[in-house]
């Protein structure tokens, strides 16, 4: 049986896929969703190891408020994905520990 | 920053959710001039979060309930965003408020950037900051492919997007069953519903029911939606453990007896690549607790009007007290009808918000009674494996909480935090501290944090440059001549509402009723 989509369920209409990098690869992402929504569209759902023992980590709270979600965009690190518009061009890495020894 | 707009007096509302919202529709239909602030890019709150506008969502009320209520609220923003009484400031993330000469500044940072700052001056504060959710942790709950029940629904919402295809939704409370039904709705297998309450001791608060035969109706549509979707919901069961190694593979599901432990040998097994997991909500305080706002437990004490014990501050909605989006909206006018009087220096006449305090009333109980079964099992704590991770921002492992408890005497949540750094990190324990309170046998307190948000410290560098004080109205608390029930003297009581614990765990507050010496920036 094929099962829905959310985009379907909401009768979206976006406006047409930009394209972004996420640790060299590139992805198609639709207008309005944040760097989480892209990632996880393009089946991606973690972009941060821990600092102290190399975890992944990716979407927990989803609204903004445990941080779990950090990653590095256009160089700048510590972004929260779930609350940062993705915009065309961007550049997402994972972001290992602190973000600051890429 | 503050404007002249024929001597109206302003209110500046943090929060534009279904509290927020009807407060500042209340106030701006009474001629009092309201600056709403969110920090998301549309206003509806996390209740009526809203697809982002790019992707062209033509029946967004699909992921939604009760939308003709959001519709309503909509439209009466923008008649009153176009006639200039509200001015709605979105993206905004509000890091402090603080009183300053009678008025209320809030300072919030603009954008997705959040590297510059601007303040906010109005005559009356309404805190309408909602809540987040609580999740007590179990082993494997750090894996990616787990998160919050609320975060899959706000992502889902928001983005259009599923985490994954076959989910699993867990822990305990109302918000459970609307998040199981949207996802599935939406396309994900959802394999189970996993509660550790059992809805049907809900039946035994007749009264609650009575007062409140809605909430019948509202569980009756979300059990047929459940059926219709093929959920199984397992009550009295708990995800023991999440299983995986770089992501999660499955959960193990059991059974608790009466007393909340796992049943042995009803452990089982169900794949997934989504858990979806709550453990009921909790009010967002930290603006309150920086004003210096009297608490009841873990939410904002306010008295009939929302009104907290400092002049000049409201709160209304999840903030003062978990309750939902019913019990948002009716608080929300109340307290929106409340400022408009009272800085019009008059006293509201209770005949006028009888309905929505009746409401209010009706929906307290009710929530009174979804806590009481709701309630963690008492056990819960001993799932969790000493080397679970409790503190997801620190890594700290539940052995290190254990020992700081049992070894070093740790007998408070800011002692353990001092001993093992849960709750030092990014989210500044405000995911980890009900499970650190709960393995150190201690009771869940507020924290007293500085600021509600991370803030660059070139934010902090600069003077805030507060607008100049002729720019002021005056103060909004009535003149004891003119209204009977007068800003409560130094008593720290509220002026009415039910009375509380004090919090103990707390520093001495500076005397918050007289402006020229009390008020102190964060």
């Amino acid at each position: 049986m094929t099962r829905r989509t959310p985009l379907e369920l909401a009768g979206a209409e976006p406006g047409p896929a930009f394209t972004v990098t996420f640790d060299g690869r590139e992805l198609a992402v639709l207008p309005g969703r944040t760097i989480a929504a892209a990632l996880w569209s393009a089946g991606v759902t973690s972009w941060r190891t821990t600092r102290a023992g190399g975890e992944p980590r990716g979407v927990f709270c989803g609204i903004g408020v445990c941080f779990d979600c950090l990653v590095t965009v256009n160089g700048r690190p510590n972004q929260r994905a779930c609350l940062l518009p993705a915009e065309p061009g961007d550049v997402i890495r994972t972001q290992e520990g602190t973000g600051h020894h890429d | 920053m503050t404007d002249r707009t024929g001597g109206r007096p302003h209110l500046a509302v943090v929060g534009a959710g279904p509290a927020g919202l009807t407060a500042a529709l209340a106030a701006a239909a009474r001629g009092v001039r309201v600056t709403l602030v969110d920090s998301a890019r549309e206003p509806g709150g996390q209740f009526y979060r809203q697809p982002a506008a790019a992707l062209g969502a033509r029946r967004p009320e699909a992921l939604h309930h009760q939308w003709r209520t959001w519709e309503r609220l909509r439209d009466g923003l923008a008649r009153h965003i176009a006639s200039g009484a509200v001015t709605l400031l979105t993206d905004h993330h509000v890091w402090s408020v603080e009183r300053e000469s009678g008025s209320a500044v809030v300072h919030a940072l603009l954008g997705p950037a959040q590297e510059e700052s601007v303040a906010v001056r109005a005559d009356a504060l309404l805190l309408a900051t909602g809540g987040h959710e609580r999740v007590l942790p179990f082993p494997g709950w750090t894996l990616p492919g787990v998160l919050s029940a609320g975060g899959a629904q706000a992502m889902l919402k928001g983005g259009l997007v599923l985490p994954g295809r076959t989910a699993v939704v867990a822990g305990t409370g109302p918000l459970l069953l609307p998040v199981a039904a949207g996802l599935a709705a939406a396309g994900a297998r959802v394999a189970a519903l996993v509660e550790w309450a059992d809805p049907r001791d809900l039946l035994r608060h007749v009264r609650v029911f009575a007062a409140r035969p809605a909430k019948l109706v509202e569980g009756a549509r979300y059990a047929a939606e459940l059926a219709r979707h093929r959920i199984a919901v397992r009550p009295r069961h708990t995800v023991v453990a999440a299983h995986g190694s770089r992501h999660l593979e499955a959960v193990t599901v059991a059974a608790l007896d009466r007393d909340g432990r796992v049943r042995p040998g009803t452990e089982r097994r169900v794949a997934c690549d989504t858990l979806a997991v709550g453990h009921g909500m909790l009010p967002h305080t930290d603006l309150a607790e920086a004003l210096g706002c009297r608490l009841d437990g873990v939410a904002v004490a306010v008295d009939d009007e929302q009104r907290t014990d400092v002049p000049g501050v409201w709160a209304a909605g999840e903030a003062t007290g978990i309750g939902g989006a019913a019990l948002a909206l009716a608080e929300g006018r109340i307290a929106g009808l409340s400022v408009a009087a009272r800085l019009h220096a008059r006293t509201p006449d209770p005949r006028s918000y009888a309905a929505p305090a009746r409401e209010r009333a009706a929906l307290r109980a009710f929530f009174a009674a979804v806590d009481s079964v709701c309630a963690p099992p008492a056990r819960w704590a001993e799932q969790v494996t000493d080397d679970t991770v409790v503190c997801r921002c620190e890594e700290v492992p539940a052995a290190a909480v254990r020992e700081a408890v049992g070894e070093l005497g740790a007998g408070d949540v800011r002692t353990v935090k001092l001993l093992t750094r849960a709750g030092m990190g990014w989210c500044q324990g405000r995911m980890c501290g009900p499970a650190v309170a709960g393995l150190a046998g201690c009771p869940e307190a507020a924290p007293r944090r500085p600021f509600a948000h991370p803030v660059p410290l070139g934010v902090l560098a600069r003077d805030p440059a507060p607008a100049p004080p002729s720019d002021l109205a005056p103060h909004p608390a009535p003149d004891p001549a003119s209204a009977p029930d007068p800003a409560p003297p130094s008593d720290p009581a509220p002026h009415s509402g039910p009375a509380s614990a004090p919090v103990s765990d707390r520093a001495p507050r500076p005397t918050r009723h007289s402006p020229s010496t009390g008020w102190e920036s964060p």
